[in-house]
């Protein structure tokens, strides 16, 4: 081999393409697992759970009385307009069970691929380590929006197939079409999945603190109890309003007339900052990890 | 992680750097956290175009090497140097072009063994999406795995799974090759072909950079070798140049074994066996004249059967080099 040949290799610029490629192969390696697959099938049993429930407590074809408000929001509206059981599905999931699944999926999404050997073998193809991370933090994100998609459509399609659905009475009591509260559900899907941005990049930065996926996904949901407990306790209302979930019911205030922006601001920049801190502990990490798994 | 990234691609000509060498290493070390001594300045240097043989006992650091060669390992001090750019600044743009199995195969059980491969494909941002389908079936082809390709790799067996991430290794043209115990889980048949793929391969100049405990593997494939005992280098060289090392055995078969071990004894050898009829010392020094050892034996009444040193193999060599202990060192 002559010296010439052995002078370091310049690799093919290909910049736009960048990270597509591996972005594309995350997204597919996550939704194909099966451990992925169970979670959406529990997130979309829920509204069918929910919907039968409701429907079986007013056989008769009675609204729920006002007894019936100790659930769930917007229950009892869910037996007037199916479309309510979009709502009701997204606040019963949201608070645990939505999380949790981006919980496992963050979680799992470093440390995983150690535990497994296959990190290594990423970083020599070189898959880059910013660039990896990059794409892990992306399909963690989009598996988020997946997951509020799968609850709020298996609640749309319960919803329409169990009660009546029509024009919605928005909380302010004003009605608006359904089309409309179409319009109002889809934002509010979105809405929910950003609201998990700030919590899935703690999960991302626990990731790459261990090389047991089991362990990351079980401290991550721990952090996620744990955080909605002390935002509970009266006694810590200073700090409540820095914690990743407590702005995460705002969402509701899209159903508000006009529409109530503050919370929703609030919701957006704390989970800007979460994301901003925990993204670069975790980039400050992995970038310097050993990887010796 | 130091961050001299910007120098990486850019050799300096003219510092006397010896540019003919694949990897080398100075002073290289590693120190675990937790304060284990992994390996303990190294001075490697394989040159280009060989296949070299990286000999160790369990234990000695030899994967630790390689992770710090393949950028998975920030080094304590020293520096390495793969393909002329330093790792792991260089990892960027060294690494498509080095093909590595470390530590075993990991594979995705979840995927089939084709999409194993597509995956790790996509991960090199510099390999061509337009010719991946094409490779990837190459690759499967190349190490005998085209008829299991369909299948979950959880449903692969060991051997199947090695050979998954050989073909990993060889999803495109590489310059260097870094395995670590490639034929670890293999058959016999098996081991084999990865012999006379390794063979092919350094036939098309790839370099192979090959950890084994299998001393005559090493033996038949490489040419150049290195062995490590608890992290430091003990010698590196043509394996003929190691495997001389071990002093060959001098063997002498005749019906008096013991006024053979006698005569032998007086005239200064050492470590002498007697085996029935076979009577063993050590080969003397090359300055003696053998045959003069031989007329003695005659002179004093050995009938001698047949007289002769048998060459030291690269099993003696590592042996003499590394010790004879079975515990590993802690
Ligand atoms: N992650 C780690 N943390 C701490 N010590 C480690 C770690 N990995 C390896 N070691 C230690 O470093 C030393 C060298 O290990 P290494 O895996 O490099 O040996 P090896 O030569 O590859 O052995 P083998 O032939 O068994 O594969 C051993 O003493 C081992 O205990
Ligand atoms: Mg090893």
């Amino acid at each position: 081999m002559s010296p010439a040949e052995l002078t370091a290799p310049t690799a093919p610029r290909r910049r736009a393409l960048w990270t597509l490629g591996i972005l594309r192969s995350e997204l597919v390696t996550v939704l194909r697992r099966g451990r992925t697959l169970a979670l959406l099938g529990v997130l979309a049993a829920v509204p069918v759970l929910i919907g039968i429930a409701v429907r079986v407590e007013t056989g008769d074809g009675s609204p729920a009385g006002p007894g019936g408000g100790g659930g769930p929001a917007f229950l009892t509206q869910a037996t007037h307009n199916g479309l309510f059981l979009v709502f009701a599905a997204l606040s019963a999931t949201l608070p645990v069970l939505l999380p949790m699944a981006a919980g496992v999926v963050a979680g799992d999404s470093v440390a995983g691929e150690a535990s497994a050997g296959t990190l290594r073998y990423l970083l020599v193809a070189p898959a880059g380590r910013s660039r990896l991370l990059l794409a892990k933090y992306t399909s963690v994100l989009v598996f988020c929006l997946v997951a509020t998609l799968v609850v709020a459509v298996s609640a749309l399609v319960v919803g329409s197939l169990l009660f009546p659905v029509g024009e919605v009475t928005t909380i302010s009591g004003t009605r608006i079409s359904f089309g409309q509260g179409l319009v109002r559900a889809a934002l509010i899907a979105v809405t929910v999945a950003v609201s998990l941005a700030g919590f899935a990049a703690l999960g991302l930065f626990v990731s790459t603190l261990t090389d047991s996926g089991i362990a990351a996904m079980a401290a991550t949901v721990g952090v996620l109890i744990t955080a909605q407990i002390l935002d509970t306790m009266p006694q810590l209302e200073a700090i409540g309003p820095y914690l990743f979930p407590h702005y995460w019911l705002s969402f509701t205030d899209l159903l508000r007339e006009p529409v109530y922006w503050d919370e929703m601001v609030r919701n957006l920049g704390l989970q800007a900052l979460y994301t901003a801190v925990f993204g670069s502990a975790a980039w400050a990490r992995f970038t310097t990890k050993d990887i010796t798994a | 992680m130091e961050r001299t990234a910007d120098r990486a691609a850019d050799p300096v000509p003219g510092t006397g750097r010896d540019t003919d060498a694949v990897i080398e290493t100075r002073g290289l070390t590693k120190r675990y956290r937790g304060g284990q001594l992994a390996v303990d300045g190294l001075d490697l240097r394989v040159p280009g175009g060989s296949v070299f043989g990286f000999l160790g006992p369990n234990g000695s650091g030899k994967t630790t090497t390689i992770r710090m060669l393949m950028g998975l390992v920030e080094p304590t001090s020293g520096t390495a140097r793969v393909l002329g750019a330093p790792m792991p600044a260089g990892a960027r743009t060294v690494l498509p072009h080095v093909g590595a199995l470390i530590e075993g195969p990991a594979p995705y059980g979840f995927l089939t063994g084709r999409d194993n491969l597509v995956r790790y494909d996509r991960a090199d941002p510099t390999a061509d999406p337009r010719t991946r389908r094409a490779r990837v079936e190459a690759a499967l082809e190349r190490v005998g795995l085209a008829a299991a390709a369909q299948k979950k790799a959880k449903a692969y067996s060991l051997g199947m799974k090695q050979r998954l991430g050989l073909a990993a290794a060889l999803l495109r043209p590489r310059r260097l090759l870094v395995l670590d115990e490639p034929t670890n889980g293999l058959d016999p048949q098996g081991m084999r072909e990865i012999r006379a793929l390794v063979r092919e391969l350094a036939s098309e100049g790839t370099t192979v950079f090959l950890s084994s405990h299998l001393l005559d593997e090493i033996e038949q494939l490489c040419g150049h070798a290195a062995v490590m005992a608890r992290g430091r280098l003990l010698v590196q060289g043509p394996v003929a140049e190691i495997a001389a090392h071990a002093r060959g055995r001098l063997v002498v078969t005749t019906p008096d074994p013991d006024s053979a071990a006698r005569v032998l004894r007086e005239r200064g050898a050492s470590g002498i066996l007697t085996d029935g009829e076979r009577v063993g010392a050590d080969a003397p020094p090359p300055e003696t004249e053998l045959a003069d050892l031989n007329a003695a034996l005659v002179r004093e009444g050995v009938r001698v059967r047949s007289f002769g040193v048998e060459r030291g193999s690269l099993e003696d060599a590592f042996v003499a080099l590394t010790g004879e202990g079975f515990d590993v060192a802690g």
